[in-house]
């Protein structure tokens, strides 16, 4: 029997194909090009922004904290910008990563598989990685301003408004509720890669449950939390809608300092340098120049994500 | 025996178990908040309840005893709890800044039959209505003014026309591309596009809008010749932008998930790559497909700052070389504009409900017929 298979498998000068096959050839060439086309899209916008970005980023552009008109290009800065962006997703995370990484050890270590909980917690994380981010926007200024914020000044019994208003807390909290299902599904990849005999040897040594997760799983699955967290951050760090009626300033004087403070933003600032600026040919290079260092933040992220994601995939591939 | 389970035995372990819980219970709850929240704003819209008149029935200063608390307080726009703090004379004088305020009103606009309409029933938001000084009835946007009209198809129609072309775009370049990294590829090949294509994910949708407001539209315009610089056009290219890397992610991941043995069996019965991705390979994972481009209109339909940044004018045209406002650019740009609490504000909710409404139903069909292909691959169904 085994003989006559490998007999079969040889390859046989009776079936070769003698034709040219050119429809095959054709559609095959057809989708590369739409790759092609892909990677091309890609390549022009970020040659296009290095281009002309680069040589108008200096140290002194990213260290300056700009007066009132930051539309002059010889004394901007983006400084409050990378700090105001840079905090809020700081706090954004102390927030995503304990609940996103809870729940998907739940999902993989405790829900049964088949329960209607389980199906509508992952239908929810679903849905909300695609809810439009205005969406969040307005979920952030009726929920956390409008609701939290104006009850917790009726409590504390604030003269004016000090926490019913845009602040930094509540755009990074609207953020995090944003990102829960980045950081979800990262971990949730990484913590099915851990081989099960690791668990098992663990719980077979008396290990509990509780303790086989915290001491054997986690520490596997630090890898793919990081890369959860780092997308998470990447993602958050270029969103403009979710923040733009929840705590982005146009302008402020002084750098945020409390959770309470209004802060300016890298994207929000690409915004307003495109679309409000009184001579777009004079503040061109300054918004060029903008744009690369919002790229240099998100896509180092990015990149370092991604690297550590594959390495994940490939471990969890060779255990299939 | 000495095995004790339940929560008895270990109460910490137990308790640590519930949190864990119900700690993931909170995505349930955070889905259910954001519509609850949002839909709140909006509900006096929805349940027609609110008032934007420009011309009101005045309740004079004398008749202040004729009529409830109930109904004074909601003719002066106060909360129960403000209103009970009140005094007589500070609800008189109150009553009495409403009659200046409406005896502002210029005189042109009253014997205008429209300073009378409530423009915020669902009869001005969705129909056709002639105002005082057009010819024909008309859809109009225009939220600002003396008599404010909220009609919502303009926005709707904006929204689509960008969507649609936004997908018309990417959907065939992203599924082409997920063919030929899942079938036709060397494998090399695949480990430098794929990272490539989701670098595509990581460029923010602000810093796409800026490469379309400053650059491709003047490409574009130069190259067709039309007239708008910035047009629903160049808006729905760059959604494509946005819309690629997802349609592709998830289109790719649909096809990876055809057994091999599929696959095998096309090639050894003498099938070339093409056919065998074309005629067994893509059939099976049609629905997968399929859900990719559902959750590519929920992108592009959600999408804000591409379209904020590129187009704005709020002109009903089905053309897609006139300016369009779509729904979401409409709430970035005039919330801050908007009174919290008036007419203006609620619409501006109601146009978020809406539109989490319509992608909570697109992801909802994407993800059952994702779950629905992956347990019929597995060969479970």
């Amino acid at each position: 029997m085994k003989a006559s298979l490998d007999e079969l498998s040889r390859p046989s000068r009776h079936f070769r194909t003698v034709r040219f096959d050119f429809v095959s050839f054709f559609f095959t060439g057809l989708t590369g090009l739409a790759t092609f086309l892909i990677l091309a899209i890609l390549a022009v916008i970020l040659a296009n922004i290095l281009f002309n970005g680069l040589p108008g980023l200096s140290w002194r552009f990213v260290s300056t904290i700009p007066k009132k008109d930051f539309f002059d290009p010889a004394t901007t800065g983006v400084l409050p910008m990378i700090i105001g962006t840079t905090f809020r997703v700081l706090v954004m995370t102390l927030f995503v990563i304990p609940v996103g990484v809870t729940t998907a050890v739940y999902l993989t270590e405790y829900a049964p598989a088949s329960a209607l909980v389980t199906r509508i917690i992952r239908a929810a994380v679903n849905n909300l990685a695609g809810v439009p981010s205005i969406v969040f926007g307005l979920f952030g200024l009726g929920f956390f301003i409008n609701f939290l914020g104006r009850n917790l000044d009726a409590l504390l019994h604030n003269p004016g408004p000090v926490w019913g208003q845009p602040a930094l807390i509540w755009a990074s909290l609207t953020l995090a509720v944003m990102t829960l299902p980045v950081v979800i599904v990262a971990t949730e990849e990484s913590l099915k890669a851990i081989p099960p005999g690791l668990r098992e040897a663990s719980l077979a040594l008396g290990a509990t449950k509780l303790e086989t997760i915290l001491k054997i799983v986690l520490p596997q699955a630090l890898p793919g939390i990081l890369t959860g967290g780092i997308l998470a951050v990447s993602r958050a760090a270029g969103e403009v809608a979710p923040i733009l009626f929840t705590g982005v300033a146009y302008y402020m004087a002084s750098l945020p300092h409390r959770l309470n403070d209004q802060f300016m933003d890298l994207g929000y600032h690409v915004f307003v340098l495109s679309t409000q600026s009184p001579d777009i040919e004079k503040t061109r290079s300054i918004l060029f120049a903008t744009v690369v260092v919002l790229l240099l933040l998100t896509f180092t992220l990015n990149f370092v994500a991604v690297l550590i994601r594959s390495r994940v995939r490939k471990k969890l591939r060779s255990l299939a | 025996m000495g095995i004790h389970r339940g929560h008895r035995a270990r109460p910490f372990e137990w308790l640590a178990e519930k949190t864990i819980f119900l700690v993931s219970l909170s995505t349930i709850l955070v889905v259910f908040l954001i519509f609850l929240f949002v839909a709140r704003e909006a509900l006096p819209v929805f349940l027609g309840r609110m008032s934007s008149a420009l011309i009101q029935p005045a309740i004079p200063v004398a008749e202040i005893d004729r009529h409830p608390a109930k109904e004074l307080c909601k003719y002066l726009g106060l909360t129960p709890e403000q209103f009970a703090k009140m005094d007589r004379e500070t609800l008189k004088e109150l009553l009495q800044v409403k009659i200046e305020a409406q005896e502002e009103i210029p005189s042109e606009f009253r014997s205008d039959p429209d300073a009378l309409a409530n423009t915020t029933l669902w009869h001005y938001l969705l129909r056709p209505h002639q105002w005082t000084g057009y010819t024909k009835p008309s859809f109009i946007w225009q939220p600002v003014g003396q008599i404010k009209k909220y009609n919502l198809i303009p926005l709707f129609v904006g929204s689509l026309k960008t969507t649609l072309v936004g997908l018309l775009f990417s959907v065939p370049l992203a599924i082409g591309a997920a063919i030929y990294v899942s079938q036709l590829a060397r494998p090399r090949v695949r480990e430098i596009v794929k990272p490539a294509i989701e670098m595509l994910a990581g460029i923010p949708s602000v810093v796409v809008g800026f490469f379309a407001l400053l650059v491709m539209a003047s490409v574009l315009q130069s190259l067709l010749r039309y007239e708008t610089r910035l047009n629903a056009f160049v808006a729905g290219l760059a959604l494509g932008f946005a819309v690629i890397p997802l349609v592709f992610s998830i289109a790719e991941d649909a096809l990876t998930s055809v057994p091999r043995s599929y696959t095998q069996a096309a090639l050894a019965l003498g099938a070339s790559r093409w056919q065998t991705a074309w005629q067994i390979v893509l059939p099976a994972a049609l629905p997968g497909v399929f859900a990719a481009t559902m959750l590519g209109f929920g992108r592009a339909i959600g999408e804000t700052m591409i379209v904020l940044m590129v187009c704005s004018a709020s002109v009903l045209s089905w053309s897609v070389f006139d300016s369009a406002r779509s729904i979401t650019t409409t709430i970035a740009a005039e919330m801050a504009e908007a009174v919290s609490g008036d007419a203006h504000y609620r619409i501006l909710f109601m146009l978020g409900a809406l539109l989490f409404a319509a992608t909570f139903f697109s992801n909802l069909i994407a993800d059952l017929v994702i779950h629905r292909l992956k347990r019929r691959l597995e060969g479970k169904a």
